[in-house]
């Protein structure tokens, strides 16, 4: 029993970090038709915010040392510049270019940033424990200790969907980011600013960003110049496969790309365990050749003729 | 007709402006074979001025080059003419490097390495030419069976699809100890690849990829890549069309990952991950992908630039002080320069257009496209 809700709860922690990125991921798809595989790099960054850039073999603690509040709002706003700055230089020159000149754009930006982590930060990885009482308290659940930390991120991602759909459905500006979502040209012809809205997208997707990096360091401990990059490998199987340009299908997505691969983690006889990711994309590979739209069907990736 | 164009064209004065008329067949056959013969002979003056110049270091980075480039044009076979941007055939690169390893390696090293391999594998040794051949069709084989299934999807899932197929591959080699020595070196493969033999292969490809590209089945996946609906319409097989496309891109790769496993000697599974895909992938983009001359100079430009900033890191005297980029200042140097061709090319540096310039009747016919579209 007490095992069966330890897969749980690592399976839906993993999973809400999942749909976080994906939502960050799938706010810009929706918006800009961009896939941003810089995503990922917006994570690391978050992360290497905390230190002083310096290029020595330990962590020197900078932003990581601030009362909790202040770090939160000092790396969102340090990823939010960042995005910013990126639309500004790369999205907006490259707005009416194709799908694939997009894609190859945010990964050309995915290089840079993280050859910019290894030239100021170098390429070695740092330990830097953030709030590790998180993992430290623990609940003793059925005869199993839960750690905090897991179900922290549960909850955040919960207050932060919410957050988001209230944003989404009950705002002015909001409202404009959905209708620029559902048909941008229209929404645009109706006084919807397209600069705006795409702006909005990208601060909305760096604070996403930025709480993943925090949740991901305070669980992995350690700065890696790519570690982003599994997440929004995973986050961006999670956009496609939820269905691109849905939210909810970001949010589904990402859920049941980390309930699968914990339960494949854990369910998995010993010697097939290694090839879990085998298991995982094969069945991402099934989800496309039944559901080519994504779970959740949107407008956008509807074809017409 | 001709007055018609003459009059009405408004091309900007170039230093190519004249045109030499192709009347005789000679002539007529050098006009239709222009863009893979002109690559050809760039690519061999490239090779004869590196082997010119005697430079161990500069051998190995055009040798890797080529190799590169011979990826981009197995590419471009799928990409630029079903329209389906690819993540997955490093994937068949892999395929085909492991499967030259599991053929060239001398027996006592499999044994020691691979000892899960079949008992015909693992008393015999294959010639290098054969094993490419062998390995291409392996990988062939592979997209046959993979590509049934993913050329079902269109536009973006398909996309995803191949990116799923790569990291299936990608996890799958990366386990499969008995056959590939997962996470671990394989060592061991005989060293056969140089800059000539890469030189052959190249100028093969682009030929083979040129015939495919205008033979009716490539006409027919260009027709679904522009207008789905509008070809199947016509009596295009879409699935089919796609499905041939990608298994030819398939067997260029996969032979192109045998000769890089017959180059470096070692093979890891690492080497074979996103990072490959993405250079690749850039390069195709960078020189416009739809066309063969963008798959081709998009390789040169890159690997020309990369090679140019290895040099800028390494460093160079100025007034007697050494001055060189920092480490990882060459990828932020090549990113940037990649997101500038990007932004002030979108279609590429060739526009998606083959290279056309001295022959009249192209010149024509080019305005006559430019005018249209």
């Amino acid at each position: 029993m007490g095992y069966i809700i330890q897969v749980i709860v690592d399976a839906l922690s993993l999973g809400s970090l999942y749909a976080l990125a994906a939502l960050g991921i799938g706010l810009l798809f929706g918006v800009l038709r961009l896939i941003n595989f810089a995503h990922g790099d917006f994570i690391t960054l978050g992360a290497y915010a905390l230190i002083v850039p310096a290029y020595g073999p330990d962590a020197i603690r900078f932003i990581a040392d601030f009362h909790p509040v202040a770090l939160i709002i000092c790396t969102i706003l340090v990823v939010v510049a960042i995005a910013l700055l990126s639309e500004l230089l790369v999205f907006r020159p490259l707005r009416y270019a194709s799908a694939a000149t997009l894609m190859v754009g945010s990964f050309a930006l995915s290089f840079v940033i993280q050859n910019l982590i290894i030239m100021i930060y170098s390429g070695r990885p740092k330990s830097l424990n953030l709030w590790s009482d998180l993992t430290a308290i623990k609940f003793d659940v059925g005869g199993v200790d839960i750690a905090l930390l897991p179900l922290l991120i549960i909850g955040v991602t919960m207050v932060l969907m919410v957050l988001l759909v209230l944003f989404l459905k009950h705002t002015p500006w909001g409202v404009q980011m959905r209708a620029a979502a559902e048909d941008f040209k229209m929404a645009r012809m109706l006084g919807v600013r397209a600069n705006f809205v795409i702006s909005l997208a990208f601060v909305l997707s760096g604070a996403l960003a930025a709480v993943v990096s925090l949740l991901f360091e305070a669980q992995l401990g350690i700065l890696m110049f790519r570690m982003g990059t599994p997440l929004m490998v995973f986050a961006f199987i999670a956009t496609v496969i939820g269905g691109m340009g849905s939210l909810v299908g970001s949010v589904v997505g990402g859920m049941s790309v980390g309930i699968v691969s914990s339960i494949l983690q854990a369910g998995l006889p010993s010697e097939i365990r290694g090839y879990r990711d085998v298991f995982v994309f094969g069945l991402v590979i099934l989800v496309l050749l039944l559901r080519p739209q994504g779970i959740v069907l949107s407008r956008a990736t509807r074809e017409r003729v | 007709m001709t007055a018609n164009i003459e009059s009405g064209k408004r091309r900007r004065p170039s230093p190519f402006n004249y045109t030499i008329e192709a009347k005789s067949p000679a002539m007529l056959t050098l006009r239709a074979w222009w863009p893979p013969i002109l690559w050809s002979i760039v690519l061999l003056l490239i090779v004869v001025i590196v082997m010119g110049l005697g430079n161990a270091t500069l051998h190995k980075t055009l040798t890797d080059a080529l190799i590169k480039l011979m990826v981009v044009v197995g590419l471009f076979v799928f990409i630029g003419n079903s329209g389906i941007l690819s993540f997955g055939h490093i994937g068949f690169m892999m395929i085909g490097a492991y499967a030259a390893a599991w053929q060239t390696c001398c027996p006592k090293t499999k044994k020691l390495f691979i000892p899960g391999l079949p008992d015909y594998l693992l008393t015999h040794q294959f010639p290098f030419m054969v094993s490419v051949i062998v390995s291409g069709l392996l990988a062939a084989f592979i997209a046959l069976i993979a590509g049934s299934v993913l050329m079902r999807l269109s536009g973006i899932a398909a996309s995803i699809g191949t990116f799923a197929f790569l990291m299936v591959m990608y996890a799958f080699y990366l386990r499969w100890d008995p056959w590939t020595r997962g996470a671990s070196t394989m060592t061991g493969l005989p060293v056969h690849t140089d800059s000539w033999v890469m030189l052959g292969f190249c100028v093969v490809v682009m030929f083979g990829a040129f015939v495919y590209a205008r033979s009716r089945y490539g006409l027919s996946a260009k027709a679904s890549r522009d207008d789905e609906v509008a070809s199947k319409a016509a009596g295009v097989n879409v699935v089919g069309q796609r499905l041939l496309s990608f298994v030819v891109s398939a067997f260029i790769v996969g032979m192109a990952g045998a000769l890089f496993g017959h180059f470096l000697g070692i093979l890891t599974v690492d080497s074979f991950g996103l990072p490959y895909t993405f250079i690749t992938l850039s390069m195709l983009v960078v020189g416009g992908m739809q066309s063969l001359s963008g798959a081709v100079l998009g390789a040169i430009v890159i690997s020309t630039l990369f090679e140019a900033l290895r040099q800028l890191e390494i460093g160079f005297n100025i007034g007697g002080s050494l001055v060189a980029l920092p480490g990882g200042g060459r990828e932020v140097g090549i990113g940037i320069l990649m997101l500038v061709i990007l932004i002030f090319r979108r279609n590429g540096l060739t526009a998606n257009q083959e290279v056309y310039w001295p022959f009249r009747g192209d010149a024509m016919a080019k305005t006559a496209m430019s005018r249209r579209s």
